[in-house]
């Protein structure tokens, strides 16, 4: 499998998403946001976290901009599979790929831990290597990442299984983290091949550094 | 001419900053607020005179860029 890991000025998550992805074996390529195409053949984009833009005026709108974003949305459209995570997820959001938006956490800290997230939807092709209800444990970091959907959205989200993980107990019972709507932390679009969550797969990559669960959810994209 | 854009949360959306004012204003003896909310206000330097063209154009620019209407409301003004 082949990877592009986009770069806008202010990402700091595209190394650890590249080595997330090189420990399983793929090639990965940085893809700098003035370019206005992807490598040949890619077969995975990854928009990855940090504060691209410092975060102002929204977290991600003025990344989504970019003129790389442009063929990531083509690239998209025409089936192609692009993971967001945490500020990659607010760009998605922003650029109209994924449903909703992400707000200010409702306590308004930052906050930064290992959270239990449950597996809402594993039929898709990010999760199909983790079981439904299944709970995982993954670093969360983020101040915007209270998501919100208004009703109608909501209920085609659950309609179409589009809501990916939840924010959790050690038993997968749902938990209020950040304010998001049915605590949810992960979904995907209607075609479901774009993905979108707040927690930090990269980050658990080792037993020995608290998880190793990130590594099950990356390696969904191989099947 | 001058545009001056405010961009709120929309109404029914939980603003926490607003929230939090409400409290901290609460607990400085401030009994009368019965709520707040917070936004941002972007004032924008036109080069045209036309009012209706700048009006259409700052219209554009809150869809675009400066609001996202998943979330937000804005209100334009022209001086």
């Amino acid at each position: 499998m082949k990877v592009a890991v986009l770069r806008f000025p202010g990402t700091n998550c595209e190394f650890d998403t590249q080595y997330a992805f090189e420990k399983l074996g793929h090639a990965t390529e940085l893809v700098w946001h003035e370019n206005e195409s992807l490598p040949e053949g890619i077969d995975l984009v990854v928009v990855p976290g940090g504060f691209s833009y410092g975060d102002y005026l929204r977290s991600g709108s003025i990344a989504r901009f970019s003129p790389v974003m442009k063929a990531v949305v083509s690239f998209a459209n025409d089936g192609g599979r692009v993971l967001g995570i945490c500020n990659g997820f607010q760009i998605l959001t922003e650029a109209g790929l994924l449903p909703g938006a992400l707000k200010r956490n409702n306590d308004l800290h930052f906050i930064s831990k290992h959270q239990n997230l449950c597996v809402i939807n594993n039929d898709n092709a990010f999760l199909n290597k983790c079981e439904t209800g299944e709970v995982l444990n993954i670093p969360i970091a983020h101040a915007d990442g209270n998501y919100y959907i208004d009703e109608s959205g909501f209920e085609k989200l659950e309609a179409n299984d589009q809501i990916l993980l939840r924010y959790s107990d050690e038993k997968g019972a749902p938990v209020v983290v950040n304010g998001s709507v049915t605590s949810i932390a992960g979904v995907c679009n209607e075609s479901k091949n774009v993905f979108g969550l707040m927690p930090h797969p990269e980050r658990a990559l080792e037993a020995i550094l608290g998880s190793e669960d990130g590594l099950r959810m990356l390696k969904g994209f191989e099947a | 001419m001058e545009a001056v854009v405010n961009v709120f949360l929309k109404e029914g959306v939980l603003d926490p900053q607003g929230k939090a004012a409400h409290h901290a204003l609460d607990s400085l003896g401030f009994p009368g607020v019965e709520d707040v909310r917070i936004g941002k206000q972007i004032i924008i330097k036109l080069t045209t005179d036309d009012r209706t063209k700048a009006e259409a154009e700052v219209k554009e620019m809150c869809e675009t860029l400066l609001a996202n209407t998943v979330i937000e409301d804005y209100t334009i003004e022209i001086n």
